[in-house]
């Protein structure tokens, strides 16, 4: 069992945990994630290693409560523990001094590209870092991305911090203004921001790595479950990824294959929300 | 019954497994076949003649001592069959369900020869779950040694190999990466063929009986490397399976609703999905199944499929639920158990033979909307000895599915070679090991299981994993100078 150490709030969906997991913690690198299951009937979730402390034992993840699975796991405890926690899966960002990049983070996508950009700066480069959400309640780690980033743009598509627009429009007048400086691209956040990010640095010829986050279930190349389309044929996110070039990247079928199983999710939610309402008035009645 | 004659045992028939009917077994995940009771054990056992050479053990890949187990049986001496069995096999339980009898311990039992052979399997799995209820616990631990030894997977290769391996008194510690131990025993074998509860009970068994330390959630080749363990352990075992599954190359096969039958399966076994929502991952089977293949692993796809058809069906009232198995070559190829297509056909499977699909096609919203097919006809036998299917040019015809399974065979899966130099393997991605005693070209490593053969079956892994295990309880006490 893998206890949670520590929990914190970063906004009403957004709840970043510190996990005990020591065996993992000494292997993990920036760019790889860890696969968590709740309990026994629990799905097995991928997320993003966000931080993580050889020394200490512990890895960081911030989930966004999105379906059933990240709904419970964000009402979980300081004290309680996951069945599962397996990791660090996928291959680390390759990290080397390349000169000026960008680190683009959308929504709880700013917390996986946090690792990122903080080893690409200790690697030498100066890193832009911009990071956006639909408004200021869903926005964290400005002051950590603050402090790893030579250059900080922050905005709100609904313009409630910061400056008022998609994390593309930023991006598109820098790759207007010092297209010669940057060198590479790193892009994380929901898949259609990952799509229209990679979008408008094509024309630029910009390399762009997306980190992808399809549906997941081994986490070890087994099901095939997680496959996206490239321009070279179908690949495993879990193995040969997480991260890919955003320009090879078939957006469309990657889309549809997340909205798969949305009917079942939903059911699991209504669900879900009955036995809290039950067990809530059980506890009220007794 | 002791006092019997050649002649009256010759004389009884084989007894028949009872079985839960068709009909309703069709629309749950229960076993379909129920276990003898002690009566027809008893009866069964009697049959056997108690061959002075015993043919049938030569078929068995790990050498059951059949006729003394067989014997005990029928004197009514359950420990003693229990030890017998014990000896040679630590996964009775399992082998009594899924080992492919027919062509391994009854086909060679002298009673098939003219009539039919001795149910060996069926047997073994009575004295198994009796095992699994009582725990008399027969496996003894040697005193220890303070060597020990890290096993990579717990399918039945490493499981064989861990058991041994820790009966002589080495500490195992055994690395899976799933949360679950078991391999192929707990994602893909189907809960009606093979209860979960039953493989759990038997790896739970052997690790307390014998001290054997199981690590799940450990990857190996990420969270530690084959080439730490050699640093850290006296001897490395892969057994580490072929799980990874591949696709046809023909248009299509990305579209939502086409899996592999790992996926499928794994979905449905390990993560529960047939019990979906209680359990929180779903599965999505459509209204018609196409599943590519004909192999074990084909059916059981198919009668998953068929199950979660008529579940669901059962509140909605549905109906046209159609679950059809599409295969390149003829009947008489099915590489299947006949067993395993007899039960399909009897839950209602539909076999489309001679048939390959060329393309799978999509709608709007990147949904299965039908596969178009080709027709086949047999030619002259390939290298394989089997006759190889050719297209009929002209034949294409589209059947209606919104589904698409892919059970075509796997390969290892090379996570487990992460950093690890050195290992040798073939162009198919095996491991190249010596057949007899399983070690690799890398020395204290060893291999066995699918890993080393691709996929082939539950008790030749176990053999492998056993052949393995004595030749590192050989090196442990004596170290070599020389791999
Ligand atoms: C590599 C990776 C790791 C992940 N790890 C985790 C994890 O650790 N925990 C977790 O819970 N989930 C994780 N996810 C899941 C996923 O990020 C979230 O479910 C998803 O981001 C939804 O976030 P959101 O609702 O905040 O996005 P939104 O708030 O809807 O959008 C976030 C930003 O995306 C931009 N955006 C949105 N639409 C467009 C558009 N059309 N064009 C341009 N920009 C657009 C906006 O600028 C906005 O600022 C991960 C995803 C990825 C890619
Ligand atoms: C659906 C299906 C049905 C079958 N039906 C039958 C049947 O009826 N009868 C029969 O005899 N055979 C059957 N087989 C074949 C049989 O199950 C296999 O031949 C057998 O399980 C092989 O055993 P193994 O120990 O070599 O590998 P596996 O059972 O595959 O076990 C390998 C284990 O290693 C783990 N692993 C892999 N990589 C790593 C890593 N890097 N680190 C840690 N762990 C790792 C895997 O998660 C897995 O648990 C069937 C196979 C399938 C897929
Ligand atoms: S292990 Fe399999 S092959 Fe061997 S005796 Fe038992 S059923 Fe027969
Ligand atoms: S070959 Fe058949 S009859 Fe002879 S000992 Fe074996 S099981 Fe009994
Ligand atoms: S999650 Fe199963 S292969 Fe990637």
């Amino acid at each position: 069992m893998y206890e949670i150490l520590r929990k914190e709030t970063l906004s009403d969906a957004v709840k970043l945990m510190v996990v005990s997991a020591p065996a993992v913690a000494r292997k993990a690198q920036p760019g790889q994630f860890v696969i968590v299951r709740t309990d026994e009937y629990g799905e097995r979730i991928p997320l993003t290693i966000a931080d993580f402390d050889a020394e200490a034992g512990t890895i960081t993840i911030i989930l966004q409560e999105a379906g059933k699975s990240t709904l419970q796991m964000g009402r979980m405890q300081q004290g309680e523990a996951f069945a599962t926690f397996t990791g660090p899966l996928g291959h680390p960002t390759e990290i080397a001094c390349f000169g000026t990049v960008v680190c683009v983070g959308g929504g709880v996508g700013i917390a996986p590209v946090y690792p990122i950009a903080r080893a690409l700066r200790d690697a030498g480069n100066a890193v832009i870092s911009i990071i956006g959400a639909r408004n200021r309640e869903l926005l964290f780690w400005e002051d950590r991305m603050r402090d790893v980033s030579d250059e900080l743009i922050v905005c709100t598509d609904d313009g409630s911090y910061g400056r008022k627009s998609l994390v593309t429009g930023p991006l598109k007048e820098i790759l207007e203004q010092r297209r010669h400086e940057i060198a590479r691209i790193w892009a994380i956040g929901p898949a259609i921001m990952m799509k229209f990010v990679s979008l408008t640095t094509e024309p630029y010829g910009v390399a762009t790595i997306v980190s992808l986050n399809t549906i997941m279930i081994d986490g070890t190349g087994m099901c095939g479950g997680c496959r996206v389309v490239l321009e070279e044929g179908a690949q495993f996110v879990c193995v040969d990824g997480p991260e890919f070039d955003g320009h090879k990247v078939d957006w469309d079928i990657l889309l549809a294959r997340q909205r798969f199983y949305q009917e079942e999710e939903r059911a699991a939610i209504r669900r879900w929300e009955h036995i809290c309402r039950l067990q809530h008035a059980a506890a009220e009645g007794g | 019954m002791p006092g019997l004659t050649q002649r009256q045992r010759m004389s009884i028939p084989r007894q028949g497994m009872p079985e839960q009917d068709p009909q309703v077994r069709s629309a749950n995940f229960d076993e379909v076949a129920l276990g003898f009771t002690e009566e027809l054990a008893k009866r069964e056992a009697d049959r056997c003649i108690q061959c002075a050479r015993p043919h049938c053990v030569e078929g068995c890949p790990v050498g059951v001592l059949i006729p003394e187990f067989l014997s005990a049986l029928r004197d009514g001496d359950m420990l003693g069959a229990v030890r017998a069995m014990k000896v040679n096999n630590s996964l009775a339980a399992v082998c009594g369900r899924v080992c492919p009898q027919e062509v391994q311990c009854e086909q060679t039992c002298v009673l098939a020869r003219k009539g039919e052979p001795v149910a060996i399997g069926r047997l073994e799995r009575y004295v198994g779950d009796y095992e699994l209820a009582r725990r008399t616990c027969p496996l003894q631990r040697a005193p220890a040694t303070g060597k020990q030894v890290a096993v990579v997977g717990s399918g039945p290769a490493g499981l064989a190999c861990a058991v041994d391996v820790a009966r002589q008194g080495h500490r195992v510690v055994l690395f899976e990466s799933l949360h679950s131990a078991g391999g192929v025993l707990v994602y893909g074998i189907p809960e009606f063929r093979l209860p979960k509860s039953v493989v759990r009970g038997e790896i739970d068994y052997a690790a307390e009986c014998l001290g054997i330390e199981v690590r799940v959630d450990h990857v190996i080749g990420r969270i530690l490397t084959t080439q730490e363990l050699i640093e850290e352990y006296d001897a490395v075992f892969l057994g580490t399976g072929a799980g990874l599954p591949s696709f046809l190359r023909i248009p299509g096969i990305n579209l939502n609703g086409v899996m592999s039958a790992n996926e499928f399966l794994t979905r449905v076994n390990l993560m529960k999905a047939y019990r979906f929502p209680e359990y929180d991952t779903p599965v999505r089977v459509g209204r018609r199944v196409a599943v590519v293949g004909a192999g074990n692993v084909a059916m059981d796809a198919a009668r998953c499929s068929l199950r979660l058809q008529r579940l669901r069906s059962l509140s909605a009232s549905e109906s046209g639920d159609e679950v059809h198995v599409v295969y390149r070559r003829s009947r008489v190829e099915v590489p299947a158990r006949a067993e395993e297509v007899h039960h399909a056909e009897q839950e209602g499977v539909i076999f489309d033979f001679l048939t390959s699909p060329v393309e799978i096609l999509g709608d709007a919203s990147l949904g299965v909307a039908g596969m178009r097919c080709i027709r086949m006809v047999l030619g002259e036998p390939d290298s394989s000895g089997r006759r190889r299917p050719v297209p009929v040019q002209g034949s294409e015809f589209e059947i209606d599915v919104d589904t698409v399974i892919f059970a075509l065979g796997t390969s290892p899966n090379p996570l487990v070679f992460l950093g690890s130099p050195g290992l040798e393997r073939t162009k198919w991605g095996t491991v190249v090991a010596d057949e007899q005693t399983g070690r690799t070209t890398v020395r204290g490593v060893w291999a066995g299981g699918d890993v080393v053969t691709g996929a082939a079956t539950v008790v030749s892994a176990m053999g492998a994993g056993r052949r393995a295990a004595a030749d590192i309880v050989g090196y442990l006490q004596d170290v070599p100078e020389t791999w």
